[in-house]
């Protein structure tokens, strides 16, 4: 029994750890939101410097050619930090896309390009506030052209390219465009986590290039959902983490009564709820990692319990973190706001919690028996 | 990451499982199971397995090879347990000897003692329970109330014990007691071990909210009325008792595990098969909802204890995380056992004639217990808040208090 990462993936995520904090770790997000930006760019650099938007890309196209497991402790120190870049958006959707789908020549042009940052892609699935599905796409291709908006599509200020999933003669496709072609309109959005920059994408007539086969669109897209969803369900603890730690920090410090209000059950009892729910989430982590890594037929499900998971911890002790630091939670001054709204949008980002609930109970529907651990 | 054993983990399982394939019953072919014997018989049947294991080397695994044991480590112990339960064996019965009393005798007995009490003990002749518990002492065990007095050679015991496991069918316990209420409470407990037959000891099986008593591991109040000790049978110094107990208490943490009942795949199964109004249940949103929280929880303590195996597997200590199993488990059984009982609307409260209880009524039933024994949920909080997040202890009323001023009601 290993369910464990090795000692150089523990190696790596240590080093992150180190690096986002010596970055500044929240300020970043804060900067960010304060000055309403697409994202900070500094930072974004330096990660490039490191070579991780690269980890997953084979050597032969300049990247590190590592696995799945790498990205996973990356993910969660992102989630700790609530880092303001397009990580994401650019390496858990868009490099895993072309990884995954794409033939050589975009492979060849593209891959390199993401290690060295000149170029940063990003992904449409909504198209406006209903669950999308593969039969209420609007977005259409005909003859390689795509019309129509995706909306909430984040990090396409700063993306040069992006994968959308789009109607076709044949059913759906999943395909590649280039942001920077003149026939794309970039829309900000207002979104409720400044600290990240969401866009409405409108295409005219804009050339788009086929990932995989036609008419295999939305599979593809499940997939590559399914991947996304066990590394933002890392990112996910981290920020549950974060929160935690935070709570329970100023539960030693603050005092109520001439008591640190860290010795009432009533808090103490709040803290281990968010322990039991971080820890919870973690191990279904560990169990989506497994899955993404060995390309397991169990991913799907896996993915959906990790997803779920995550997202309930993210936002138990986000909403508690607040609550535990009284009228100070409430303030724009302190940090509690931006796990709050980070858990908020890592929440819908991906579809809400009951579409992956809804994943979840399907997956199980199809099992006939669950192994018991 | 893989779920593998380890080339020597693989080797020792081979050996655990050719001597049960050997010697037990695989439990799919179970046709005569243990279910409806009497005590007597289980109890028969359970020593006869006991010494079966301890005569091949298996009754005590991770005991100091001077007592017999082969000191396994505690992925041995996991893996024999793991392959074990796999069989149709009677289990329940020495756990708490083997787990608690073995060690705290071999910590503190004399050599006579040990050469006298443990290899029966190991053997299964000889079944052992512990007395800590009292009516007035619950999660505050320290504050418990039965009086030691010392009369020459010997200690006079008198009060009460209460959820005793196995006290009706065992012949020793351990016990700890009050000999001095004028020092503060955890100061004034000594530690004995005490022959159950002794005169004065009555045990006094407890019907359960189950309707259960006395029955398998059930649990008993045990009365001492002058009961003698000899002090050559107190384990630890006079005043000792609380570091004794404290010892044992960190075993049975590690003992309570899971709570065993209907899970998620009971849920499942029964929401595929059953129909509610013309459909499978599992087409309900407020069912499927509820699945998908079950399976996470049940998931997650799947793959917790995973993590903690996996951290055992290497040699190392394992991280907290094992400390949210039985809250997480105890309550989602509860929550199991009354969807089941639900899904017979309004027929739900009836029990079947010819099968008794139902898997989920059980589960509803006992899950009250299962929330409470080994650590309430609340208890259990306070030690993830205390231990594993280092938040402060309470303040606490009955702090450099003699325990006779310790109050006790308003």
């Amino acid at each position: 029994m290993n369910l464990d990462f090795s000692d150089d993936q523990k190696f790596l995520q240590d080093e992150a750890k180190k690096f986002f904090d010596k970055e500044g770790g929240l300020a970043n997000a804060r900067a960010v939101m304060d000055n309403s930006l697409d994202g900070d760019e500094k930072l974004w650099q330096k990660i490039i410097e490191l070579g991780w938007t690269g980890v997953r890309i084979p050597e032969a196209y300049d990247g590190l050619g590592l696995g799945h497991l790498e990205l996973c402790v990356i993910a969660e120190e992102l989630g700790r930090s609530l880092a303001p870049v397009p990580f994401s958006s650019s390496v858990y959707f868009f490099t895993e896309a072309l990884i995954k789908f794409a033939n050589e020549e975009i492979k060849s042009e593209l891959l390199p390009k993401l290690v060295s940052g000149d170029a940063v892609g990003t992904y449409g699935i909504a198209e406006d506030t209903h669950q999308a599905t593969e039969s209420n796409l609007n977005v259409t291709v005909t003859s390689e052209k795509i019309s129509g908006i995706k909306i909430a599509v984040p990090d396409a200020g700063i993306a040069s390219h992006m994968i959308l999933v789009v109607k076709s003669e044949s059913g759906t496709d999943l395909r590649l465009v280039d942001l920077n072609d003149t026939s794309v309109t970039v829309t900000p959005q207002k979104n409720l986590d400044t600290s990240r920059a969401f866009f409405k994408v409108e295409f005219k007539d804009t050339p788009s290039k086929l990932l995989g086969e036609t008419g295999k669109g939305w599979t593809y897209i499940q997939h590559l959902l399914d991947q996304a969803a066990v590394l933002f369900a890392f990112e996910q603890v981290g920020g549950s983490q974060a929160a935690l730690d935070m709570a329970k920090a100023y539960s030693m410090e603050r005092f109520a009564f001439g008591r640190q209000i860290g010795s009432y059950q009533a808090i103490k009892h709040k803290l281990a709820d968010m322990y039991i729910a971080v820890t919870l989430a973690k191990s279904n982590c560990y169990y989506g990692a497994w899955a993404l890594s060995s390309e397991s037929a169990e991913l799907p499900l896996a993915a959906a319990t990790a997803r779920v998971s995550a997202t309930k911890a993210f936002q138990l002790c986000s909403k508690e973190n607040i609550q535990t630091h009284g009228g100070n939670g409430f303030t724009w001054e302190y940090d509690c706001h931006l796990f709050y709204k980070r858990s908020k949008v890592l929440s819908v980002l991906l579809g809400s919690e009951a579409t992956w609930k809804e994943k979840l109970v399907s997956n199980l529907e199809k099992t006939n028996t669950l192994a018991k651990g | 990451m893989d779920f593998n054993d380890t080339p020597e983990q693989a080797k020792f399982r081979a050996k655990c499982r050719e001597w049960l394939e050997a010697n037990a019953e695989l439990k799919e072919n179970k046709s005569s199971g243990h279910t409806d014997s009497t005590l007597e018989d289980h109890l028969k049947v359970a020593k006869a397995w006991q010494q079966k294991k301890y005569e091949a080397g298996w009754a005590m695994l991770h005991w100091p090879k001077e007592y017999g044991g082969i000191e396994a480590s505690p992925i041995e112990r996991i893996i024999w347990g793991q392959e074990e339960a796999k069989f149709n064996v009677p289990g329940g019965i020495f756990e708490i000897g083997l787990g608690m009393c073995g060690p705290v005798m071999m910590q503190y007995a004399t050599e006579d003692q040990k050469d006298r009490y443990l290899a029966p003990m190991a053997e299964g002749k000889e079944i052992w329970c512990q007395l800590f518990s009292e009516p007035a002492a619950g999660s505050d065990v320290a504050g418990l109330r039965s009086k030691a007095e010392r009369d020459g050679d010997d200690w006079i015991i008198n009060g009460q014990k209460v959820w005793t496991s196995g006290a009706h069918y065992s012949d020793f316990g351990i016990l700890v007691v009050r000999h001095d209420p004028d020092v503060a409470k955890h100061k004034g407990l000594t530690f004995f071990f005490v022959d159950m037959k002794s005169p004065g000891i009555t045990v006094k099986p407890i019907k359960q909210i189950t309707g259960q008593a006395g029955t398998g591991a059930g649990f008993n109040e045990v009365y001492f009325d002058d009961v003698r000790i000899p002090d050559s049978q107190r384990l630890g110094e006079i005043g000792d008792g609380w570091k004794v107990a404290i010892t044992t208490l960190m075993n049975e943490r590690l003992a309570v595990g899971d709570a065993r009942g209907s899970d998620i795949e009971e849920a499942l199964i029964l929401s595929k098969t059953k129909d509610d109004a013309g459909e499978a249940m599992i087409k309900n949103d407020s069912v499927r909802e509820k699945l998908a929280d079950w399976f996470c929880e049940a998931n997650g303590l799947k793959y917790t204890k995973f993590r903690t195996i996996s951290a055992l597997s290497k040699g190392e200590a394992p991280g907290p995380e094992a400390s949210i199993t039985k809250i997480v488990s105890a309550n989602k059984l509860q929550e199991i056992g009354n969807f089941g009982i639900d899904s017979d609307d309004m027929a739900g409260m009836l029990i079947d004639e010819n099968d008794g209880v139902s898997s989920f009524q059980g589960a509803w039933l006992g899950a009250p217990g299962l929330r409470i024994a080994g650590g309430t949920d609340e208890i259990l909080r306070n030690v993830i808040a205390e231990r594993v997040l280092g938040l402060p202890q309470d303040p606490r009323a009955d702090k450099g208090l003699a325990f006779k001023d310790i109050p006790t009601k308003a």
